[in-house]
Parts: structure tokens; sequence; C-alpha cells
């Protein structure tokens, strides 16, 4: 019996199979009840203890992310990062935060008290609820919905509100205009993010978080059977948590900081967490539906699974990371003309095809092995080719071709303007 | 039911990120449409006219550092260029190549910066900027070991510039100049073509060629509107004439034109210090100007105090951001008359009001990038 | 090469087309009367001849006894450039014809003389302080601002520790 057999035959199912951190807790539930305790009372330890874990979990995440965001980006601009607080910046974090909890969180007078007091709790606590619904693991799902995939967008969508509240509330100018951009962009992009999530809910036929991961256990990485989709919900996503190229609600360099101009202090502490959390949200859904979950072709019995849960989504999250160092930033108008003219019809067409392809796999009850490569090539062609097509026929392509450099002349005095024929590439 | 509205003014500056120094732009807007937009400026007016009158005239050359202080070469130059019309003095040739490489060296530095910013206006979040500041410090190095100053360089004196350069100065520019070209390759294919600063700048603040002309706007805003208009083909001066370039020109007149009449004026640039730093002449560095000490070792030391004669002359060169140009009025005494710097920036601001009604507060931005202002310039 | 059209050229076309209208010409520069601004100066923008539509700076010199306004005008058509001026006596509250109709570059620079000259360019349609603030006292460019008892003023005699000359009461640092 070679290693990884072993370790599982020692470790399968004891409480200290730390592969899985469900078992320990199932273990104490268990205890629990034995001692006579009514279930409500391990049911209540159980969800404490895996809130807390989360909670800390995303804190820390937090914290470390602030440090790696700064150091990648500043390797992508060719200089170093924070390198002064601690071994190689590695403090910064921490006296980031100490500085954020230390500041005073002003109150303005004229802002509504209330109001701008709860829009960073809002922002915050619904992105830290979503991390319920995902399995890190076999037994490690804090709340196993059968409707996971409807929750998540749900919560999703209470991010708009809370944003408005927060511009709205404070009183400011600048802050108004962030907030204002905030909503438009957030429901074109909400509708966009619902399109694309209903491809791999079509081809499980669940929206069980546990349901998705095991069929791409049995099956194939969605990955590989929807790069439209999977294109689509990255660009949304990007969009959905505020970061460039779509920061339009923040952008530092025309509105100075959009809707959290006015806040201070842990206040905007916790909008800075609440982004990052979003973009861990984000990078979360997109692990579970599209690549696999906590399972990694067997490698889960050495590693344990959070682990591999933790990576892909750190891995996924340097994605959103590398495109904030590259990316300018597009302008309000044509980030929603983007989505409603762009993305939107993609993501219908999308859907139509895998229903099509879904409904023609069970119909003539065709095996996993037959229907799915062809489904995969199929997928890619005409992902390819509408992803294209349509954006030559929007004329995206055409203004890098029209993108030419200066012309050289040496006559002094010549005038050489021609007026602009109407090939603006606003939308 | 009808929805009420009313237009809300919103401040862009005086401290703000974008606005490329202490600068005030008052926007009325409608939603997110502007409908009047008014410059505010004066935060850094430091009355170099009216002190310029109680220095003499190699006291003022600083003054012309700190007015732009981003091309201050350039700054240097037109000042020095009026006094010697004003008392008809004659450059020896050395003088008048160096002061073309420098010219071309600070090009290269300011543009690289301008260019830099507008890509920081659009979002990209400081990493053009950063790449390009690479360059320019190499620029400043070089600067640093010809007259010992990064930034306000006091180079040129009133006959001359102020010492020649060192030995180990020719073979490290040149090594330079081997290097620039693949970094502006590389710019080229990051900026030029991606599509969302395409989309950003295209069509955006358009000025047509009479406009331009109309509003007395120079430089590279004059030349993005398609006028093929550069004082240094059309008045040469300090060597211009003898070596040979293009004057890059746009066709559209809008933010995107702008930047690549930038981008490719950096490349001209490269091409006249290619030619200049093989054919520069030996020679004196600073004509001997007036009665001067010579002193024991055979040093000749310039006048404390130029006195020219009763007259007055203008006198306008090319700077990277359009001409600028000194009239200085001599009443026969140590210190000038009337000292008036005619900045570009402050003019190139006349059509702003023009070129932002209409569009959004992103436009506005991106349009304030591309006149590509110093405060220092235009408050004085 | 830009060739400059000295005063007396310009001076004798101006004269040529508007008799009376210069009031002085100097080979440096010609200068025109108020009344007669406006109609030369447009007719050196517009003429097939002359085609200066390039203001190419509006600049204000106090002159002790009157202010003038120069006008540096550059074609780009035929490569010239020359100087304008107009005078105006009054040191109390001087008035010059604004030149926006004629060239609108000239809006941000009418205002700048304006703030630190004091003279005020009438038809300019938007006339205010640019670089001071709007209750400021007094001119600060004008010769005579901040004029000490004792009659000390902007200029400088002798360089301080030059050799030689005289040192009398115009010209401290």
């Amino acid at each position: 019996m070679n290693p990884v057999e072993i370790l599982s035959v020692l470790l399968e199912g004891e409480w200290y199979d730390f592969r899985d951190l469900g078992n320990p807790i199932g273990e104490l539930a268990d205890q629990i009840k034995d001692w006579g305790a009514p279930e409500w009372v391990a049911y209540l330890v159980s969800t404490l203890l895996g809130s807390v874990g989360i909670l800390l979990w995303a804190i820390l995440s937090v914290l470390a992310f602030i440090w790696i965001e700064r150091r990648v980006v500043a390797l992508m601009q060719n200089r170093k990062g924070p390198n002064r607080v601690g071994p190689a910046g590695l403090l910064q974090p921490v006296a980031d935060a100490l500085k954020l909890l230390m500041k005073e969180a002003i109150t303005t007078t004229g802002s509504d008290r209330i109001l701008f007091w709860a829009a960073p709790i809002i922002i915050f606590v619904p992105t830290l609820a979503i991390f319920a619904i995902f399995p890190w693991g076999e037994n490690m799902i804090l709340a196993d919905l059968n409707v996971g995939v409807l929750f998540l967008l749900a919560i999703a969508g209470i991010n708009t509100p809370a944003v408005f509240l927060a511009g709205w509330s404070s009183n400011n100018k600048y802050a108004l205009l962030g907030a204002m951009r905030t909503i438009g962009m957030l429901i074109s992009y909400e509708i966009i993010q619902v399109l694309a999530l209903l491809a791999p809910v079509l081809f499980v036929g669940s929206m069980r978080m546990a349901d998705i991961v095991s069929w791409q256990h049995d099956n194939v990485w969605i990955i590989l059977i929807q790069p439209l989709g999977l294109l689509a919900y990255i660009i949304a996503g990007a969009v959905e948590m505020n970061r460039s190229p779509a920061d339009n609600a923040e952008a530092e360099s025309e509105i100075v900081a959009g809707y959290h101009t006015e806040y201070g202090g842990i206040k905007f502490g916790f909008f800075y967490q609440g982004e990052y959390l979003a973009g861990f949200a984000i990078a979360a859904v997109i692990v579970t539906l599209y690549m696999g979950g906590w399972r990694l072709f067997g490698l889960e019995e050495w590693i344990p699974g959070w682990i591999i849960f933790l990576g892909k989504m750190y891995a996924v999250f340097f994605i959103y990371i590398w495109s904030r160092g590259t990316l300018p930033r597009l302008r309000i108008d044509q980030l929603m003309g983007f989505a409603w003219k762009f993305l939107l019809p993609l993501t219908i067409v999308n859907v139509l095809i895998v229903g099509m392809e879904v409904l023609i796999w069970r119909e003539n009850e065709l095996s996993a092995g037959e229907a799915l490569p062809a489904i995969a090539v199929i997928n890619l062609l005409l992902g390819l080719v509408l992803f294209a097509g349509w954006a030559r026929f929007l004329g995206h392509g055409r203004g890098t071709q029209a993108a030419s450099g200066a012309v050289l002349t040496q006559e002094i005095g010549a005038v050489f303007f021609k007026p602009a024929t109407g090939t603006e590439m606003t939308n | 039911m009808s929805i009420q509205s009313e237009p809300f003014v919103i401040n862009i500056g005086p401290q703000h990120p974008s606005t490329h120094g202490v600068f005030r732009l008052r926007l009325v807007m409608d939603g997110e449409k502007i409908i009047d937009a008014d410059m505010v400026m004066g935060y850094l007016h430091r009355s170099m006219e009216k002190l310029a009158e109680e220095r003499t005239y190699t006291q003022n050359i600083p003054f012309t550092d700190r007015t732009d202080y981003l091309s201050a070469m350039t700054g240097n130059l037109a000042y020095v260029m009026a006094v010697e019309k004003l008392m008809g003095v004659e450059v020896p040739e050395r003088a008048l190549w160096l002061r073309m490489i420098m010219s071309e060296l600070q090009r290269i530095a300011s543009h690289a910066m301008a260019v830099g910013i507008f890509a920081n206006d659009t979002g990209a979040w400081q990493t053009p900027v950063m790449h390009m500041f690479r360059d320019r410090e190499k620029i400043l190095d070089l600067f640093e070991m010809a007259c010992g100053a990064r930034l306000t360089l006091n180079y040129m004196r009133i006959g001359g510039v102020s010492r020649d350069i060192p030995p180990e100065w020719l073979p490290l520019a040149r090594k330079l100049l081997k290097d620039l070209p693949k970094k502006f390759a590389e710019y080229e294919d990051l900026l030029l073509t991606n599509e969302i600063i395409v989309a950003r700048s295209r069509g955006v603040g358009v000025l047509t060629p009479d406009q331009a002309i109309a509003y007395s706007v120079s430089g590279p805003m004059l030349r993005g509107s398609g006028v093929a208009w550069d004082i240094r083909k059309a008045n040469p001066y300090a060597a211009y004439d003898k070596v040979d370039f293009d004057i890059a020109v746009g066709t559209n007149g809008d933010v995107y034109d702008r930047f690549i009449v930038r981008m490719a004026e950096m490349r001209q640039s490269l091409r006249i210090l290619e030619q200049a730093l093989e054919m520069i002449p030996d020679g004196p560095v600073h004509a001997r100007v007036g009665e001067g000490t010579v002193q024991p070792g055979g040093q000749w030391i310039a006048p404390l105090a130029y006195r020219p004669p009763v007259g007055e002359a203008y006198a306008c060169i090319e700077s990277p951001r359009g001409e600028i140009g000194y009239y200085i009025v001599s009443d026969g005494g140590p210190a000038p008359f009337r000292f008036h710097i005619r900045s570009p920036s402050f003019i190139n601001l006349t059509p702003l009001k023009l070129m932002t009604v209409g569009s959004t507060v992103a436009d506005a931005v991106v349009i304030l990038g591309s006149v590509d202002i110093v405060v220092g310039e235009v408050d004085r | 090469m830009t060739t400059t059209v000295t005063g007396l050229e310009i001076a004798h076309s101006i004269d040529q087309q508007f008799p009376g209208a210069v009031t002085e010409a100097t080979p440096e520069f010609a200068a025109v009367g108020q009344d007669r601004l406006i109609e030369v100066l447009t007719w050196l923008r517009d003429d097939e001849s002359m085609l200066f539509k390039f203001l190419s700076s509006l600049t204000a010199v106090d002159r002790m006894e009157w202010f003038e306004v120069v006008y540096h005008l550059e074609s780009f058509r035929t490569n010239r450039i020359t100087v304008i001026k107009v005078q105006s006596s009054d040191r109390d509250d001087p008035v010059v014809p604004s030149v926006v109709p004629v060239w609108p570059g000239a809006q941000l620079q009418e205002r700048e003389a304006y703030d630190l000259m004091g003279i005020r360019f009438e038809g300019n349609p938007d006339l205010r302080r640019i670089f001071l603030w709007d209750g400021f006292a007094g001119f600060p460019l004008r010769k005579d601002w901040l004029n000490m008892p004792g009659g000390q003023m902007a200029g400088l005699e002798r360089f301080p520790g030059e050799p030689g000359l005289e040192f009398d009461n115009r010209g401290t640092l």
C-alpha cells in the first residue's frame, strides 16, 4: 500500500482527520449530544465554531492580501512595494490595521447619522455571509443550502444599495457622484452575473454547491465546457467588486475617493475589508462553480481540501490584482454600454446553447464520456466565434485599427486636419 | 410626475490627484454632464515678474527654472536668448550645440512624464508612470553630471552655457540613446493601441485648427489639431537648422492625437540627439560679454551686472508644452524694466471651457491631462 | 527663418490702409491709436498680404508716464512676426479696447493684465482678476505700487557690491 492509502486508512473519519475540518467539529457535536444536551445546543456550538473560523480566516486573509497586493502591483510597476515595516514589509498590514483602528472615525455634521453609521456594516456583513455556502471540504459546509447559487446572487445584490447608502448619507458631492455611478454599473453587471451563472446550474441540474462540486468531480471541470460564461463572469465579477478596470465608484484620479470619501478610521477599514472580501467571494464562486471546488484530481487525499480551495481561490484572485495593475479605467457610460450591448447578448446566447446541449444530452441518453468532449469543443469554438464576431460587429476592434502614429512632415504651416468621421469608441 | 433637477457645482482641485498641481476647475454639472467650466488659478502665484525687476539679468536665470520646473532647460534658454537679442551677443558654436542637446533631453524627460501622467489620469494605476520615470531618472542623472542639479537646472547663461560637459558625459549619453528606442517601442506597444486608452481619448476634447490658432494654442496641442507649426523648424535657433528631423502632427485634434504627437516627438528628439552627439564641435562655451574680470589662472569671470542698451526684445522657442517666450524691456539699468513670461501652459488653458462643456467629469480630467499644464508656469 | 516685420514697415502698411491710425513708429514697434485699434488689428488678421492670425503674446508695460499694451503678432502662412502697441496715458484708470473679438486667445492674457496692472479692457466678455482674489487692493505690477515715502520704487540702480557707482535712493534690494 502506498503512503497515501496508509494515511487514508489511519485517518479516515477520525476526529483528528484535519484534511476535513468538519470531522473534529462533527465529533464535538456528537460529544455534546452524548452529554445529554439537546440538539440545538450541538447545532449552535458547531455553527458558532464555523462562523468564528470563517471570520478569522476572512480577516487574516485580508491582512495578508494587503501586503501581497501591494508587493505584486509594485513588481509590475518596476519598483519595490512596502519594505520598511518589519522584515520585507511583512508587518505593513499590522501597521495599516492599527492606523485605521486608532484614527478618529469622523461623522460629518450634515450627514445622515444612522445611515452613515450603518453603511459600512451593510457592506461588510453580507459579503462575509456568502462564505457560508461554499463547500470547503467534504463535510465543511456551514450552510448546505439547496438553493446555494440563488442565495449567492441575492447577497451580491445587497452590495448595490449599500454603496448608494454610503454615498448618499455622506452629504458630499463627490460621494454622490460615485454612488450614482455605482448603481448603474452594479445593476447592469448583476444581470450578466445571473445569466453567466445559469449555465453551470443547467449542466449540473441543481443549485446546491456540494452537488456542483461532486458533478465536476464525476465529470469534468466546468471551465472546460464554459469558456464564454467564465469570461463573462470574470468581467462581471471585476465590476461587482469595484475594482479596476471598473472602479468608477472610487475613481481616485477623478472623484478622489468616490462613495467612501467621507469615511475615516475603522469605518473606512470596513469598506476596505469589504472590497477584498467581495473579491475573495467572487474568486470562491469561480473556483466552486467552474474549477472543481475543493477537489483536485485526488490530491485532496494528501493535502487538506480546504487548503486546495484556498490555493485556487488566491490564484484566481491574482488575475484581478494583475488586471488592476495593468489596465486603465473605462468611462461609466462606456462600461454600461459594454454590459448591455456586448455581454448581455453573449450571455443570453450562451444560456440558449447550453440549454440545447443539455436537452440533447438528456433526450438521447448519452453517456458523459461521449457528450462532454463534444460539448467542450462546440462551446469553445462557438465561444471564440461569438466573442470575436460580436466584438467586430459592434466596432470594438476598429478603434485600435484606426489608432495610428502621428503624421511626420517637414512642411511648416501645413494643416492636416480631417474631422472625426463618427467612428468613436464611446460604446 | 416630472422630476425636478438642478445643476450642482463641483470643484476639481485645488488639492486633487489629477490637477497636475494646485489648480482649481469649477464645474457646473447636470448629472454627469458638464454645462459650465471655470478655472480658478493663482494658488502658485509667486509674482516672479515683479521680483525680476529688482534683480540683475543673471540673477533672474534661476527664476526661469522655476516657472516651468519640468522643463527648466527650455525656460532658461528662452530668457537667455531674449537678453542676447537685446544685447546683440553672439554665442559660440559649442554652446549652441550644447543648448540644443540639453533642450532635447529635457523634451524627452518632460514628454515621458506628460504621457505617463496622462495614462494615470485615464486610470492605469501609475504603472506607465513608474516605467517612464525610470527613463526620466537616467536623463536627470545626465543633467546632474552636467550642471549639478536635477530639476531647477540654471544651466544657460547670457552668452552661452555655464560650464562645459565633463568628458564622461558623451559616452554615457550615447549609451542612453541606444537603450531608449527599445523602451519607446515597449511604451508604444502597451499604450498606443490599448483599447481602453483609445476609447477614453478618441473624440474627446476636439479642437479644430482654426479654433486652435484663434485661441493662441501652441505646442503639441496645436500640432495635435493638425497644424504643422514647430518653432524649431520655422525659426531655427541653437543649431536646429543643422540637424534633420520631422514635425509630428495629428489629424483629429482630440486627446488621443495630442498623446501620439508627444510620443512621436520623443522619437524625433532621439533622432536629433543622435545627430547632435556626433556633430558637436569643440570650442568655448561662454562668450565674453561685457567687461568681466580675468582670474590669475586665466579664467574669465562674467561681470556682476550686465547693462543692456535701452530697448526691448521678444524671443520665443519651442518648449515641450508649447511656445515659451520672454519679453524683456530694458532701461539701461542692471535689472530688467519689464520681465514678462509668455507661458504656454497659461495660454493653452484658454480653450479649456470650449473643450470640456458637454462632456463628463471623467473626460474633463483627461482633457486637462492632455493640455499638460505645469502650474508654476500658469501662475508664475 | 521668421522675418521680423519692423515697426516702420508695418506702420507704412497700416498707414496706407488706415491713414492717421499710427501714432508712433520706431524700428521696433508701431503704435496705433485706441480708437482705430480694433479695425487695424482685424485688418492685420484678415488681409491677404498680412494674415497675422496668431496672437503670440499680449503684454502690458508700465512706462511711468503712460501704460502700454504690446501685441506680438505672428503669421504662420508667411512666417513673419511683428509688434503693435497701444498706449493709454491715464494713470488712474487706463482703458484700452479688448482684442478678444479678434483673437479669442487674448482672453486670459487680458485678465492677467487687468489683474496685475489695472488696465481695463473694454469689450472683454469676462474681465475679472485671475491670480489675485477679488478684494485685493491695488495692482501689484505697477511701478508705484506700495510707493514708500522717499520715492522707493521697483528697479535696481546698481548691483550691491558693484564697485564704483554712486548709490542713490532708487534701488534697494
